[in-house]
């Protein structure tokens, strides 16, 4: 374990200090949808992913947040190439994996994993503990010194359980337990990229520290790059050196953690923001700013015109719905600090003496509710 | 079978990740606490699968261990007939005709002056092979296609999903009215060809359905990040999670077979004298009904146990399966 042992990218400013793992350039999803009688035939797309643009540094950690729904987990899976691109480019370490099959994956396949977020659907019942960790290393014909059943057991105790319980079945441990196999099963091959698809968002909050904790140590020690997915800033907040913020299917905003906690400038990553609780951050005033985002994130079949954001966003101007806002460094901020917004917001996260409430009809019925 | 047919498919619908939920989470959690995260899951003791837990329940189950015995029973006499009877079921003397009960003749004699019992243990032979051949075949053909079908889909899917929309338009009984008419053969071969070849829709059906749902499950993702095949998906993590449904309602439509052999026999197009079949039975009996009711009963009775035993073996299976559904 400790031969591929890489120095953890260092918490950079610029972000740029580290040589490049994983790039993705304009990384499209859409999945058709099917209708019509009696012959079926292509009648519209999900556009789950449209152009994104996503670097992961050799052994950086990087947080991919967003509402649900927004394409983070179909991201994920297309950059572990479990779902077919619609278009763009993935690159790892240098080679195109974008439209790889199985034989050409092979040598990359072992060092890209997943962490999957449900933690009963991601071990399969059938299998004991030992043969769902010890797989990995028969599918691609590993043997390590000592021989798998002792590398299961190593596997085990770096995960905290018990070594003992390798020929136990899934249904024997609880869901903090069953996320440490599943981390365990992705570390079987040494992998220098691992995906985690919200991996505590499925388990009890006081077990959700204990496995952040254990991926933590995980990368500290390993070295190993990660891209963790969570729906809100909170659970990304010590984990991340970079974090890209997702919305409906692009990255509105990215850049090294204290810009997008401190000097975000996207309404979306305030919003976001506001809605962390008690985020404590080290130079946090007390007085933070409220935004209260109302309503569900619009279909992906058809999203807004222009800026996909500006149906929730109490910045949007005419020039929202015609122009689309690029991903770009906007003044003041750091270099690696990208914004999509024609009218950003000031690099602050201080209470704007006034609460932000983004739907008039919602507030008046909470308001009312509150007289009651 | 043409009324049972959907039904099953309805009754068992998510049985394919049986009792994965239903987990002492509390206590285990309220392990997970401790110190490292090293607590044991669960008393020690030997690991425990779902099909053992699965077992363990059956044993428990009165109405289980009933029917599994009466089906015991039936294959035991559908072996070794002899063991329980001295009498030859084609050893008939006219001149005893219609007798009832009487010593060495528990159930009396039928129309033809046929020994009943005799003839209603060698019945079963002829109801088990067909039940258990005609059910092979069914969910050996029915199981691969709805498999394939269900893993890879596409437009091998779509064609098979057609063609078993076809298969369920054809009335059973009138189908084998007209396709086994033509046959001469007097074996249980072409009942059995034409059960399979009605059969396995229902069973693709139930196999496509579970294998897609099986497939979603994301340790399908997790193995095929991995890099393992699909062979290897299909057999080890689709195939062992998808096959609870396939055996309940295999066990089930067994019973149903057993009645629809006895159906064809009963209207002339099934087995025919001189095979011995409780649907030939009841047939021949039927006509005498007032002057000698035993005749019909015996065979019919055993009919009924043995349609009955199948239907709630697979009940039993069913729910011990699947803890959710109970
Ligand atoms: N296999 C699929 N077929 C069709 N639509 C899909 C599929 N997977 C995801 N989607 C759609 O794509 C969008 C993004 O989904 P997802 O990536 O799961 O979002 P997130 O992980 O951010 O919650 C959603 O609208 C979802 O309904
Ligand atoms: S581009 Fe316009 S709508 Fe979009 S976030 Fe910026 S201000 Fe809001
Ligand atoms: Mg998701």
């Amino acid at each position: 374990m400790s031969d591929n042992l890489t120095l953890p990218a260092q918490q950079g400013s610029t972000g740029a200090s580290t040589e490049t793992l994983l790039k993705v350039e304009g990384l499209t999803k859409h999945f058709p949808i099917y209708g019509g009688f009696p012959i079926k035939r292509k009648v519209g797309a999900v556009q789950a992913v449209d152009n994104v643009d996503l670097t992961v540094g050799v052994g950086e950690s990087v947080g991919l947040v967003g509402e649900s729904g927004c394409g983070k987990s179909t991201t994920g899976r297309l950059i572990t190439r479990l779902l077919e691109p619609t278009g763009g480019r993935i690159e790892y370490a240098g080679q195109d994996i974008t439209h790889a099959k199985r034989k050409q994956l092979a040598p990359v396949r072992s060092e890209i994993q997943m962490i999957f977020q449900d933690p009963y659907s991601s071990l399969n019942p059938r299998q004991t503990v030992g043969t769902i960790i010890k797989s990995p290393m028969e599918v691609n014909g590993i043997d390590p010194a000592g021989g798998r059943e002792k590398r299961v057991r190593e596997l085990l105790e770096l995960v905290g359980l018990n070594p003992e319980h390798y020929n136990r079945f899934p249904h024997e441990f609880s869901g903090g337990q069953r996320q440490r196999i599943g981390v365990a099963r992705a570390l079987a091959l040494n992998p220098k990229l691992i995906v985690a698809d919200e991996p505590v968002s499925a388990l009890d909050v006081s077990i959700q520290a204990q496995v952040v904790n254990l991926l933590q140590k995980v990368q500290d020690e390993l070295g190993i790059a990660f891209l963790f997915i969570a729906h809100d800033l909170a659970v990304v907040r010590h984990f991340s050196q970079r974090v890209a913020v997702m919305y409906l299917g692009k990255v509105v905003e990215v850049g090294d953690r204290d810009s997008i906690y401190n000097r975000p400038r996207h309404p979306y990553t305030h919003a976001l923001l506001s809605a962390v609780p008690e985020v404590a951050m080290d130079d946090e005033t007390e007085n933070r700013e409220r935004i209260r985002l109302y309503g569900d994130v619009p279909s992906p079949i058809m999203p807004p015109s222009g800026c996909r954001f500006r149906t929730r966003c109490w910045k949007a101007q005419d020039k929202c719905a015609t122009d689309e806002p690029p991903l770009v460094q906007i003044s003041g901020n750091r270099d690696g600090h990208l914004t999509a917004c024609h009218f950003p917001e000031d690099p602050t996260t201080e209470s704007r003496g006034e609460d932000v409430v983004l739907d008039p009809a919602l507030k008046a019925l909470e308001e009312s509710a509150g007289k009651d | 079978m043409p009324d049972g047919r959907h039904e099953p498919e309805q009754a068992i619908a998510g049985t394919g990740m049986g009792g994965t939920m239903d987990l002492g989470v509390d206590e285990a959690e309220a392990l997970e606490k401790r110190p490292g995260g090293g607590g044991g899951p669960g008393p020690e003791g030997k690991p425990r699968s779902l099909w053992s837990d699965a077992w363990r329940d059956l044993r428990r189950n009165p109405v289980f261990i009933v029917f599994a015995l009466v089906i015991l029973f039936l294959v035991f006499i559908s072996l070794w007939p002899s063991a329980i009877t001295s009498g030859s079921p084609l050893t008939c003397d006219l001149s005893r005709a219609q007798e009832g009960s009487r010593s060495g003749h528990p159930f009396g004699f039928d129309g033809q002056g046929c020994d009943v019992y005799t003839r209603t243990v060698y019945g079963a032979r002829t109801s088990v092979a067909v039940g258990v051949l005609a059910t092979l075949g069914v969910a050996v053909l029915g199981s691969v296609l709805g498999a394939l079908a269900g893993f890879f889909g596409g437009v091998g899917d779509s064609v098979l999903s057609r063609i078993t929309d076809v298969f369920f338009a054809i009335p059973v009984v009138l189908g084998g009215l007209v396709l086994l008419s033509v046959i001469t053969s007097n074996t249980v071969w072409p009942v059995i060809g034409f059960i399979v070849l009605l059969g396995w829709p229902q069973l693709s059906r139930i196999a496509r359905g579970s294998v897609i749902t099986a497939k979603q499950n994301d340790y399908v993702q997790a193995a095929r990040a991995l890099g393992a095949s699909n062979s290897r998906l299909l057999l080890r993590h689709i195939a062992p999670n998808a096959v609870a449904p396939v055996i309940v309602v295999a066990t089930i439509a067994l019973g149903t077979y057993i009645a629809l052999e006895a159906t064809l026999s009963y209207l002339g197009v099934g087995l025919k004298p001189p095979s011995v079949s409780w649907g030939i039975d009841i047939s021949a009996a039927s006509p005498y009904i007032r002057n000698a009711p035993h005749a019909l009963l015996w065979p019919s009775g055993a009919l009924a146990i043995t349609v009955l035993a199948f239907i709630m073996l697979g009940d039993a299976v069913r729910d011990a399966l699947d803890p959710k559904l109970r």
